[in-house]
């Protein structure tokens, strides 16, 4: 149980995370998991990009070829991106909104633990025979004929990591009804907070298509179902639809958040007030919305009719306008203000001309008959590669330098910062800008080999380079992270010095409690207010020094995860080994039986004593 | 707040359920988790009207020659009454009155298991008839639509009885009657699937 | 909506960009990117109608986004310029502006209304595109006036089946000039994707429905590099997904009547002893699933090589040899992972073939011609 200041051995610290409830305790997990993950995916990004550097080139197999395709695209979307996105969910959300923390803090470790085990399952079919090579799109027809046992690890994987983030928008949505604290009104809520609700609102209806969509695959593959069978009356289409449901609003769960820290960064960089607050807000609700509309338009060309084809183009044209709102404002944001290009403002200022380049193609592919050129060629890989690299992960990356010393009281070199950036930067559009030219020239995507003298073999070559540019980058972070825990500088809070919301108010490090007295909040960017009239603390309070309530730590997310875990392996060796269903049982079982045990015991959490309050002085 | 504190129907609260801010929270937190399921379920009845009737080139089952409204008729009636006994277990909670709560949800469970009961004859009765789970795309859709009904509704009964159990000697308190209270919601929601499932699935196979 | 009319939509269209500032910006593009690509691989050179059209979309798509982008760089390097701290003082407060309902009104309005430009060609290519009511018109005798092709995509290669005219060849698709061709697309196996992209956009083939749809091809294939156009797999199928290859001949029609005549009537002969032993090995081991006539129907199990001789490539993507056919029949897992041709171990009484039988085959096969 953590407790006023005191040093543990290693024993205790693991523990202490195993067993957590703590919000910003397990946003780093969910930051050292999820930055695992886009390692291994970069790294599978990289053998794809030397692969395809040279026209027949045999550096890997075809088959192996497909296998990292596929692990590439899941591992970044599911197993990096978006848990690194609830890493700083999780560590700024509660404190922006004033709250001690989350609506269910035994949810949110229960979400997490699904997640890892869920990516470690996934991965495990490295070396268990063969990771699922169908594409992260697994789509049906491919993956019921789909050998060996890779697509089952896809399908179980995936499940268990979704109902983990499933559980996550559950609790952010909750939290931000339920625990903002005192004044802070909705439309008082940063465009962190806001795009974190919205995005949470977009997991709760889009998760369980997925969810059904790979019950189906798991069904059909381990159990003998005929969902996608044609010759027993099944239908592959079925797979494309609830896919494409989950799938498109997935991108908006992904870049809403990332225009939140965007939002966060223009304004205090440029140290002015978000411009038009109130229309961004509106366009973040509107995106949301329309995302669930314009799912066929990734479904162009399999035949819906030109009917269906014109009415999902047109919506999809919509959602540029409230987008487009979106740049403007941001512009309009830092013009007039004052700006200081930090390693965040760098990465915010390089996102507008990258999230806009890939906006824009976005637009075209919604045209739909541009589109059936551009589907499934390179235009397409190079499109979404810069709305998800250039929206989703300069926004990581800014992220990171912004609240590392929210997180960890310390700062990042801002001197390694930009060298990141600049490798980062230039890599990805070295990469990816010709990859557009390569897709109208003809050439498809998921390719493992090109023949030579299709007219593709330079610009395949300048891509690879680009890539190269692009890993140095991260090696540089990498190294600025390695350096920065090592030196171990505290620095305090508010270190950026023109912070604007709530979590720069708070002390550093960040008492697990988090606010000894709940703020007031008394307006839009309220710890600017406090700033501007000559308060010291930075906060208001709502209320006098009180008892504090705390949520117990517990072990039971684990053991609870543990068992769907040990569950999947008798799933995926349905009818193939004799261990199959008992051991299928024995972890529906663990899972069950650990709940159970959640529902019997009672857990009232414990106080923390208004005198043991008192004697504290801010920090641990 | 103390959690364990007793209660007297003069001082206990209108909405017990929703006076703890975990009381609150789990309210909230459980409808917004009712939204998921309703799009889960929607997910299941789309696919399920996708493959109706759909089968292997000359499949002898249908939605006409299959169901029996009379059974299903009987089933429904069953679920219909144990959402109405749960709302009477939710009323003697307002109350204050443990007994008449715990005897309600009581009658709950058993119709809940009646119905259990009912179902897995249905489902033995179609799969000694040929239609198992693996016959075709439709039987696939059908058991999986239904079936994940049953499980919900399986789960809905565990769910009450550990209530049942766990709190017979403890009475009320603002840590359980949050804990009650979603548990009835859930009973209601699976109340609600299975009129879908009714009308969609057994009305109209048998009837359109 | 009448061909005259769209039509006359087409010309209205690229009529008013011209009168458009667009315009100068519009032939910029156009000329920068048709510097790109191969003239029988790519979509900026566009064969035919249908291509033509998707250009058009590209170009006008790309002449508005291109504006947009022009405007926010400028907005962006101005604002990057002109308000870094260095520049207003390290110590100033900007003014908090809260919005501007002016210009939230502007830049929700005029981007709508660069959308409903692009909105409304995109609404018409696509019912254009999607028309295939003319696929069975017959002229005053009941036949069918336009030539259709039964597309059916299996693993790795294609089959092409045209059923009014009794013919049925793979891998290489010959079709006329100058008029629509019509396409029923489908799989055998899995999931495909038939693309060719110099003459229109792809359109899946699925394995439970047949897809249709029609594409132009303006001039005969003969002057292009390899005297054919490519076609693409653009669907991931498995893993020699990437070779998944096709050609396409265009003749005009004429001659695309003679060639009909001549498969449907040439036989496959020796001609010569070798070549008549590479029969006799083909007899025993190939045609239990390779037929040896073009006139037919569709279903075979592996590609029909009546036109052998005539085609582009072996296997679909390799260069048309002697050498490379015998290496291909020799191993065709190793050239074409996941095939379902079987190992000639599995043909020749579990040893791989001689040199001897290789030389017969290949001198077999390359003879196999409709086109002499």
């Amino acid at each position: 149980m953590s407790s006023i200041a005191q040093k543990k051995g290693f024993g205790a610290t693991l523990w202490d995370y195993l067993t957590t409830v703590d919000h910003k305790k397990i946003a780093v997990m969910y930051l050292i998991a999820g930055g695992l993950f886009f390692v291994i995916g970069g790294i599978e990004a990289m053998l794809i990009r030397i692969q395809l550097a040279k026209p027949d080139n045999d550096f890997v197999s075809a088959g192996l070829f497909n296998e990292i395709i596929t692990m590439h695209g899941t591992t970044m979307i599911f197993l990096a991106a978006m848990p690194l996105l609830f890493a700083f969910m999780n560590a700024v959300m509660p404190l922006q909104i004033g709250a001690r923390d989350v609506a269910f803090p035994f949810l949110n470790s229960l979400g997490f633990w699904l997640f890892l085990f869920g990516g470690v399952f996934l991965n495990l079919s490295w070396f268990m025979g063969g990771a699922p090579d169908a594409g992260w799109t697994s789509y049906a027809s491919l993956s019921l004929a789909s050998p060996g046992h890779g697509i089952d690890f896809y399908a179980i994987g995936l499940q268990i990591a979704g109902a983990g983030t499933y559980i996550a928008g559950i609790n952010f949505l909750v939290t931000i009804i339920n625990m903002r604290a005192p004044g802070m009104t909705y439309m008082r809520m940063p465009l962190m907070t806001w795009t974190t609700f919205v995005a949470s609102a977009l997991i709760l209806f889009a998760f369980p298509p997925l969810t059904i969509g790979l019950f189906f695959l798991i069904l059909d593959r381990m159990f003998g179902g005929n969902f996608f069978d044609h010759t027993m009356g099944g239908n592959t289409i079925i797979w494309e639809h609830l896919f494409w449901i989950f799938g498109h609003p997935e991108v908006y769960i992904l870049i809403l958040p990332a225009f939140g820290i965007f939002s966060e960064i223009f304004a205090i960089f440029a140290r002015k007030r978000l411009f038009g607050y109130s229309s961004m807000v509106f366009a973040t609700v509107l995106i949301g919305f329309l995302g669930f509309m314009v799912w066929a338009h990734h479904m162009f060309t399999v035949g819906l009719g030109p009917t269906a084809n014109a009415i999902f183009a047109v919506a999809t044209m919509a959602i540029a306008v409230p987008t487009g709102m979106k740049i403007f404002n941001w512009l309009l944001t830092i013009w007039g203000g004052s700006i200081k290009v930090t390693t965040p403002m760098l990465y915010a200022l390089g996102f507008i001309p990258s999230f806009v380049a890939g906006g824009v193609t976005g637009v075209m592919q919604g045209a739909a008959p541009l589109d059936y050129q551009l589907h499934d060629s390179y235009f397409i890989v190079a499109h979404f590669h810069y709305v998800i690299v250039g929206g989703v992960v300069l926004a990581i990356l800014a992220a990171l330098h912004l609240w590392w010393p929210l997180m960890f009281n310390q700062m990042l070199s801002e001197t390694l910062g930009k060298w990141t950036f600049w490798f980062f930067f230039i890599g990805f559009h070295l990469t990816f800008f010709i990859q557009h030219f390569l897709g109208l020239m003809g050439m498809p995507r998921r390719v493992f080999t090109f023949g030579a003298n299709q007219g593709w073999d330079l610009f395949n070559l300048i891509s690879s380079i680009g890539a190269i540019f692009m890993a140095i980058g991260v090696v540089i972070l990498v190294v600025n992270i390695i350096i920065t825990v090592v030196k171990n500088v505290p620095v305090g809070n508010d270190p950026w010095g023109d912070g604007r919301t709530l979590e720069w108010a708070i002390p550093q490090p960040v008492p697990f409690y988090n606010f000894k007295q709940t703020p007031l909040v008394r307006g839009l960017d309220t710890f600017w207010i406090e700033k501007q009239e000559g308060n010291k603390e930075g906060m208001t309070y709502a209320e006098p020094i009180s008892d504090i309530h705390m949520p117990n730590n517990s072990f039971v997310p684990f053991v609870m995860t543990l068992g769907l875990f040990i569950a999947g392996f008798g799933a995926l060796y349905n009818g193939e080994k004799d261990w199959a269903v008992p051991v299928l049982v024995l972890g529906l079982a663990i899972t069950f039986a650990s709940m159970a045990v959640r529902s019997i015991k009672d857990d009232h959490g414990y106080h923390i004593h208004k005198e043991d309050l008192m004697n504290e002085k801010g920090g641990k | 707040m103390d959690l364990d504190k007793k209660y007297t129907p003069q001082t206990w609260p209108d909405h017990p359920e929703q006076v703890t801010m975990e009381g609150k929270n789990k309210f909230l937190g459980f409808w917004l988790f009712l939204g998921g399921e309703t799009v889960l379920f929607a997910s299941l009845f789309a696919t399920y009207l996708a493959l109706k009737n759909k089968g292997p080139s000359g499949m002898e089952f249908s939605t006409q020659t299959l169901f029996e409204l009379p059974l299903v008729f009987v089933m429904t009636m069953i679920l219909l009454t144990s959402s109405l006994t749960s709302v009477y277990a939710m009323y003697h909670m307002k109350n204050h009155n443990f007994k008449g709560m715990q005897l309600w949800l009581g009658i709950t469970v058993a119709l809940g298991l009646s119905f259990l009961a009912l179902e897995i004859y249905e489902f033995n009765h179609y799969v000694h008839l040929g239609f198992n789970y693996s016959q075709s795309a439709f039987s696939s859709a059908f058991f999986t639509l239904v079936g994940t009904h049953g499980i919900h509704v399986v789960v809905g009964l565990v769910w009450f009885i550990l209530l049942i159990v766990r709190n017979a000697k403890r009475g009320f308190s603002l840590y359980n009657a949050p804990k009650y209270y979603t548990a009835s919601l859930y009973w209601h929601f699976i109340d609600v699937v299975w009129v879908f499932i009714f009308t969609v699935v057994y009305l109209m196979g048998v009837v359109g | 909506m009448n061909t005259t009319m769209k039509e006359g939509f087409d010309l209205a269209m690229m009529k008013g960009l011209k009168k458009w500032r667009l315009f100068s910006l519009l032939a910029a593009l156009t000329i920068f990117l048709s510097g790109c690509g191969e003239e029988y691989l790519s979509t900026l050179t566009p064969a035919g109608q249908v291509g033509r059209d998707q250009f058009n979309l590209l170009l006008l798509a790309s002449a508005i986004m291109t504006l947009v982008v022009i405007v926010v760089v400028i907005i962006y390097v101005v604002a990057i310029v002109k308000f870094r701290r260095k520049k207003v003082g390290e110590n100033v407060i900007p003014k908090q502006v809260e919005g501007s309902h002016t210009l939230e009104v502007i830049w929700t309005v005029i981007p709508i209304l660069l959308l409903i430009v692009l909105a409304i060609p995109t609404v018409i290519y696509t019912y254009k595109h999607a028309d295939v009511s003319a696929m069975d018109h017959v002229d005053a005798d009941g036949n069918k006036t336009a030539v259709t092709v039964n597309v059916t995509a299996k693993l790795y290669w294609w089959e092409f089946e045209y059923p009014d005219l009794g013919v049925v060849t793979a891998q290489e698709l010959v079709v006329p000039t100058g008029e629509k061709v019509y396409f029923n697309l489908k799989a055998a196996d899995v999931k495909h994707s038939f693309w060719i992209p110099a003459a229109g956009g792809k359109l899946d083939t699925n394995v439970e429905n047949v897809n249709q749809f029609y594409l132009e091809f303006d001039n005969e294939s003969a002057g292009l590099k390899d005297g054919v156009f490519y076609g693409k797999c653009a669907e991931l199928c498995g893993p020699s997904h990437a070779l998944m290859d096709f050609k396409v001949k265009t003749l005009n029609r004429d001659d695309f009547n003679a060639w009909v005549e001549s498969a449907k009537t040439t036989e496959a002969v020796a001609d010569g002893d070798l070549a008549t032993q590479g029969e006799e090995i083909f007899n025993t081991s190939c045609i239990a699933c390779h037929a040896t006539s073009a006139a037919g129907t569709a279903g075979g199990v592996g590609p029909n090589l009546a036109a052998f001789g005539d085609r582009n490539r072996v296997a679909g993507f390799m260069e048309h040899s002697e050498e490379n056919l015998k290496n291909w029949i020799n191993d065709p897992q190793k050239y074409k992972p996941g095939n379902l041709m079987p190992q000639p171990e599995q043909l020749n009484n579990g040893e791989k073939f001689s040199e001897e039988q290789l030389d017969a085959l290949a001198e077999y096969l390359m003879g196999l011609s409709i086109e002499k």
